[in-house]
């Protein structure tokens, strides 16, 4: 008989040893599938590498994916950590980068150094918004926010679809394209510790992100009431803390941090507002956020891991001719292994003979 | 005259637009009812519209193409299951992920190339994204019209001219209502969803039904994908399901998890895809345009609406499964 046992949690070292060894072991078993599939599993990780990091510009466009990543999953860990499970990174994501667009569009001779503030606390107050539509209804009549969240997502999609085709912001003679941002909207590039490897200004604002959200988290009055919160409600109302005012107020910031993620895509890589903006990096972060534990400075480096996976995948095909499809199977295959090796952290398998009786 | 026959063909194409999202509302709901929130419904679609146009097209065979296409889904499910049941994952994320995979492994598979005639003596390596579906395959599948009764003004093309796929998803969607409501299984099953720790102390196999049921619902989602490839547009293309696992998920909630009440609700969605095309270009009197994005909107936020008025009127049959989303270890109770 197998039995499952609860165990003591592990130390950190060895938390840090299962992920490793989960991801090894995923990528030993996507090997044998790509080989099974009939192609070289080494050929498919050494484009993957070379195609994330291999030159400056890989390096660049690997930061790029990440940047909004790692935002929103910082955003995404707030709502987590008070067991708020805001799916709804996309949606207000999209409504964030809506909302700086809009700025823009009614202030576009503005000189950069007011605009692009202006267009960020926009982007920040329209993903707040949207975040707060689910914290409201949850906590007057106790809807699911997963499912809102979920559900919102796609009506911001089709939202933008909409100001895409029928909208003044739709650019005449062009597919479903809004207008591009003038170049006082965008973003400067700046070098990333080096002069070679220059991508916007993004980077230096999601490194903050991750200090404040840790410092809030580890060593604030109100981080310490959303863990509270998150552990058990009624503690939190047993020792008289503000329930309604705390929930509201962290989820939007969480929806807040990822309409910021938004802008800084519109106004860096993309230069104009799209309906494929965020690529799905939305229902990525909820994953990433998750697999780092909800903690800012593992997230950062989670959210790298996956961006240089996201971006090696896309140069495969290009590198290789082995259908770029690969990489996302692969990434599915890591988290399936990453998640159940977190099994191992709290739970073991017991052999016990059945007793004869 | 011209208005009837738009009609008819709009209603037609309102059920045939519902019929994959029905099978996976079904798939989703077996999933909800025993407490599990799976969001992979989205892959597992995709991964059984790819595999079920690669066996059509291999074996010539229908009833294993549509077999082969629940097997895909069943599997990815099977996955799903081993790591939230098992492994007690987050089922969110792992729900997610099948989606990611499942997507990946579908786009993957169907861009590999295989040796094709396209000539007599003349051979070719050709994707999966270039073929069509032998007719051995199609035919079987394609709608179906029934003499006389397909004639009949308005409704005749919608109840009488479909694929039998169509029969199919309605028989599922009542078995599955007189199963929910009316066994013993059905009822070991919800209570499950509700309360596995009062289930498991009635002695009921929680881990069995949760596999079963999983497996089963992703089954469903696998057939469902397969309507689109084989029934729909009989081809393979990447993401061709084009969220309509999502809308499946919407509809789980929309119809207040009960399969009977999915059947309406997916063609209610459906007639919404059914329109978007039709009104591109078309001047409505004294609403004036309307745009097709407007009514893609249109299930989610209607979704949302539904869920806020089943928790307003707090009727406990409308409720969600009271354990969804959560994961149970004995232990823990």
């Amino acid at each position: 008989m197998i039995k499952i046992q609860k165990k003591q949690g592990l130390k950190s070292w060895q938390e840090g040893l299962l992920r490793v060894g989960s991801i090894i072991a995923a990528l030993v078993a996507s090997g044998i599938i790509i080989a099974l599939l009939g192609y070289n599993p080494f050929e498919v990780y050494g484009a993957m590498i070379k195609g994330s990091l291999g030159k400056p510009y890989n390096i660049e466009a690997t930061i790029e994916k990440c940047i909004p990543l790692l935002i929103m999953s910082l955003g995404l860990s707030i709502a987590f950590k008070m067991k708020f499970w805001n799916i709804g990174a996309e949606g207000q994501f999209y409504m964030g980068a809506f909302g700086a667009t809009i700025v823009w569009w009614y202030f576009p001779t503005l000189p950069s150094y007011v605009l692009i503030p202006l267009m960020m606390l926009a982007a920040i107050v329209c993903g707040g918004i949207v975040a707060l539509i689910p914290a409201l209804l949850k906590l007057k009549l106790g809807t699911n926010e997963t499912l809102v969240t979920l559900m919102l997502n796609y009506i911001a999609i089709g939202f933008i679809t909409y100001l895409a085709n029928y909208s003044p912001l739709h650019e005449p003679r062009t597919v479903s394209q809004i207008y591009r941002f003038t170049d006082n909207a965008m973003l400067p590039e700046i070098g990333v510790f080096s002069s070679q490897v220059k991508v916007h200004i993004g980077w230096i604002i999601a490194l903050v992100l991750v200090v404040l959200v840790f410092v809030m988290m580890r060593y604030s009055k109100f981080g310490f009431e959303i863990s509270v919160l998150g552990e058990n409600p009624d503690t939190a109302r047993y020792a008289g803390m503000n329930v309604a005012k705390t929930l509201i107020l962290a989820v939007v910031i969480s929806g807040g941090i990822c309409g910021l993620a938004g802008m800084l895509q519109a106004t860096g890589p993309e230069g104009r507002l799209t309906y494929t903006l965020s690529a799905g990096l939305g229902f990525t972060a909820v994953i990433t956020a998750w697999l780092a534990k909800l903690s800012a400075p593992v997230i950062l480096v989670a959210s790298f891991l996956f961006s240089v996976l996201l971006q090696g995948g896309s140069s495969i095909g290009t590198l290789t001719g082995i259908p770029s499809a690969v990489a996302e199977t692969i990434q599915g295959i890591i988290l399936f292994f990453v998640l159940a090796g977190d099994f191992f952290a709290n739970y073991k398998f017991v052999y016990k003979r059945k007793e004869k009786k | 005259m011209e208005f009837i026959n738009k009609l008819s063909l709009f209603l037609q194409a309102t059920v045939q637009m519902g019929t994959p999202i029905l099978f996976g509302t079904l798939g989703g709901i077996l999933n909800e009812k025993v407490g599990h929130n799976n969001l992979g419904v989205e892959g597992m679609m995709l991964m059984g519209a790819c595999v079920g146009f690669m066996t059509g097209y291999n074996t010539g065979n229908p009833v294993l193409a549509v077999l082969s296409a629940g097997l895909a889904g069943l599997i990815g499910a099977l996955i799903y299951a081993i790591i939230t049941v098992t492994f007690m994952g987050n089922h969110i994320v792992t729900g997610l992920v099948l989606t990611i995979f499942g997507t990946g492994l579908s786009n993957f598979l169907g861009n590999m190339k295989i040796p094709v005639e396209v000539m007599p003596g003349f051979v070719q390596e050709q994707m999966y994204t270039m073929l069509n579906l032998p007719k051995s395959v199609a035919a079987p599948l394609a709608d179906f019209e029934v003499p006389v009764l397909c004639e009949i003004p308005i409704l005749g093309k919608m109840l009488f001219s479909q694929s039998i796929y169509v029969y199919i998803s309605i028989a599922l969607a009542i078995i599955l209502a007189v199963y929910m409501n009316r066994t013993r299984f059905g009822l070991n099953m919800r209570m499950i969803g509700e309360n596995p720790g009062a289930a498991d102390a009635s002695g009921i196999n929680i881990t069995a039904y949760k596999y079963v049921h999983i497996l089963a619902g992703g089954f469903l989602c696998g057939m469902g994908g397969a309507y689109m490839s084989l029934v729909y547009v009989d081809r393979w293309q990447e993401n061709l399901t084009g969220g309509i696992g999502w809308i499946a998920v919407a509809l789980v909630i929309f119809a207040t998890w009960s399969p009977a009440k999915a059947i309406f609700g997916a063609y209610f969605f459906g007639a919404m895809r059914a329109l978007s095309p039709q009104l591109q270009n078309t001047e409505i009197p004294l609403i004036g345009k309307i745009n097709p994005q407007f009514l893609d909107m249109v299930p989610y936020a209607m979704t949302i609406v539904v869920l806020i008025f089943i928790t307003l009127r707090k009727k406990k049959e409308h409720q969600p499964p009271a354990a969804l989303g959560t994961t149970y270890f004995r232990e823990d109770r």
